[in-house]
């Protein structure tokens, strides 16, 4: 067994030619955070290594989404310090996560509902001239050029996902899908250092969802940007994720390459006996729009 | 000749409203703040402009109030600029409330803000009708200086003085447009949409809030000074919930809420019929039979058009030129 239950443990590299001795560009240090009498997150310590996809995985209510919430300054911490690009983030609020490099999306798509794609787009980037009140009654010849160059990129961001053909459509009115790619396509309109990404394929059907997975390894190889994915889907978690983090009980349980961690006793455990062939075949399950719950590790058996 | 008057009446009225409307826009059509005292920066745009620019009434007739800052005498600017000062001066005591107010509430659930607006507009009323020495109680300001007004007759001064409304209200239009379809006003759009992911895009979602709320102040506050010098009389009654939050809310929903052409038709409109019924028979013209009628307008329009009558027109904003 090549696991441990040490938090921590060093980090196994196992592919990304990262060197052993490259510097972690998020560090989690002894995390916890209580919900009342909950506690959701539990003396959590990890590590992301620069340049990493790094998959998050873990059975419902391990404090995958509340570890985000954490790292993105949505809530306030119990105890425990978060490292990013070795300056302190925790006590920062969401606005200034987003600008120390840090961009996160959400579980659930938070598009915004009654503005166009492209506006949704065109929100994100940071130092807007035009975002000053006084801007558009006294310097407005200052906003025209800037506006145009957000765009442009956010055009280009579209084209990227395929989504062009919808800039001028309310964001309500896209598919589950749609609205995933869209949230990718904010966080890329940031131009960040790494990115949170809360399920992406969750509820989205499995050719948008091979899709989806080809702009995230894309945007990763053209970028180097660091990655963290929260993922239920297994399919996308082996073809796309390396290391791989399991919580559980809102600790890291393990870490390793996705065959270790799916061969792994523990693991399983924590997935409530879930059997090795079964999750392996639960991963090559594809996911449906209606039933995203299929093809997700560990949840097929809480469901049962 | 008489329905031009009666008309020009009618419309310094609804152009008014039409003010608040802008300033209600800010605050609920663009940014989804829930501000349901748009009575108090009424009366502190009111009583900031008629306590400025009116002169002091004589210690023996009045014992306690003895306040005026006679601006419309004592402000040599040229022709009768005093007023534009006290606009300003209405826009930023309003303004400067709304930044207080906003400061403590905007940081909290948005259900402090309702009720902190709620409270303010009915603290700035209690303390304009308790605080005699101030602005002379319930018996009220009057004699607030016309703009204008030595040059044509009183009669011929309604008309003057609507063009003088409809002036400033697209003034205010113009300056309310730009800045909505600049990439601030899409900021704003989204914290209406999604407080959460706006901060989540990098956005300082307190600060842009605050400002909306500023600039909404303001606006109500300018439309305080533009009726009292209009009405040239002020006292609390006039800023009673009913006839100056509850009005200017239907105006926004009728006309259509997060479009600003939207929220000066429903101020027109529902001023209308306001106005209209005034002319019913007088056993069914009262008060509570006025009220049901624009309520039930409201609750019409909610259900045959839920976003008012022209409603929001979405587009991707402009650079700002
Ligand atoms: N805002 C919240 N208030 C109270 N409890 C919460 C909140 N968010 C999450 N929790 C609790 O924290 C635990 C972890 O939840 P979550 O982080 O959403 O798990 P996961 O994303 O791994 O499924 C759960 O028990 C959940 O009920
Ligand atoms: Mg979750």
């Amino acid at each position: 067994m090549t696991s441990s239950q040490i938090d921590n443990n060093p980090i196994r590299q196992s592919t990304g030619g990262q060197t052993a001795d490259s510097q972690p560009i998020l560090e989690v240090r002894d995390l916890v955070k209580d919900f009342g009498g909950v506690r959701a997150v539990d003396h959590c310590s990890l590590d992301v290594m620069p340049g990493t996809i790094t998959g998050l995985i873990g059975p419902n209510g391990a404090g995958k989404t509340t570890l985000f919430n954490l790292i993105s300054g949505f809530h306030k911490l119990t105890a425990g310090t978060i490292t990013f690009l070795g300056k302190r983030i925790d006590g920062m609020e969401a606005h200034e996560t987003f600008h120390a490099g840090l961009v996160r999306t959400f579980q659930i798509p938070r598009e915004f509902k009654y503005m166009t794609v492209l506006e949704n787009l065109m929100l994100v980037p940071a130092n807007q001239e035009g975002e000053r009140i006084w801007a558009s009654w006294f310097t407005p010849w200052r906003i025209a050029p800037q506006e145009r160059a957000i765009e442009r990129q956010a055009l280009e961001t579209l084209e990227f996902l395929n989504l062009d053909h919808l800039k001028d459509e309310y964001a309500a009115n896209l598919s589950g899908g749609q609205k995933k790619l869209l949230e990718l396509g904010r966080t890329l309109m940031a131009k960040p250092k790494m990115i949170l990404l809360d399920e992406p394929s969750a509820g989205v059907s499995p050719a948008l969802t091979d899709l989806l997975m080809e702009d995230i390894r894309r945007t990763q190889e053209e970028t180097g940007i660091t990655i963290l994915i929260i993922e239920h889907n297994m399919r996308v978690v082996m073809s796309l994720c390396d290391p791989v983090i399991v919580l559980s009980e809102g600790r890291k349980l393990m870490e390793g390459t996705p065959e270790e961690v799916q061969r792994d006793e523990e693991v399983l455990r924590a997935y409530l006996g879930f059997s090795g062939e079964a999750s392996a075949a639960a991963g090559e399950n594809t996911a449906h729009e209606t039933a995203p719950n299929e093809a997700e590790f560990g949840e097929t058996k809480a469901g049962a | 000749m008489d329905i031009i008057y009666f008309l020009a009446g009618f419309g310094i009225l609804a152009g008014i409203y039409g003010v608040f409307t802008l300033g209600l826009n800010v605050h609920w059509g663009y940014t989804g703040l829930f501000n349901i005292g748009v009575a108090g920066f009424f009366a502190l745009g009111a009583y900031t402009a008629a306590l400025l620019t009116t002169a002091p009434p004589s210690p023996e007739l009045f014992e306690d109030f003895v306040f005026g800052g006679n601006l419309a005498n004592t402000l040599q600017l040229g022709i009768d600029l005093w007023f534009f000062v006290a606009l300003a001066c209405a826009a930023i005591v309003s303004g400067v409330v709304a930044l207080v107010v906003g400061a403590i509430t905007l940081r909290l659930r948005d259900d402090y803000l309702a009720i902190s607006t709620l409270g303010i507009a009915e603290s700035v009323r209690l303390m304009f009708l308790n605080e005699k020495w101030l602005a002379n109680g319930s018996r009220g300001l009057s004699d607030i200086p016309k703009f204008l007004g030595d040059f044509v007759t009183p009669k011929q001064y309604d008309l003057l003085y609507f063009a003088v409304v409809i002036i400033v209200l697209a003034a205010l239009y113009f300056v309310i447009q730009r800045a909505i379809n600049s990439p601030w006003g899409r900021v704003l759009r989204a914290i209406r949409e999604d407080e959460e992911a706006t901060a989540a895009a990098g956005k300082n979602v307190f600060r842009f809030k605050l400002q909306a709320f500023i600039l909404g102040a303001a606006v109500m506050g300018i439309g305080g000074a533009l009726y009292a010098h209009g009405f040239r009389y002020v006292d609390p009654m006039v800023f009673d919930p009913l006839l100056a939050t509850f009005i200017v809310w239907v105006m926004l929903m009728v006309g259509g809420s997060g479009n600003n052409l939207g929220a000066l038709m429903g101020a027109f409109i529902v001023w209308g019929i306001w106005s209209g019924t005034q002319f019913l028979p007088p056993e069914i013209n009262n008060p509570n039979l006025r009220f049901f009628l624009i309520g039930f307008l409201l609750v019409l329009v909610i259900m045959l058009r839920p976003n008012g009558m022209i409603g929001e027109r979405r587009r991707v904003s402009e650079g700002g030129t």
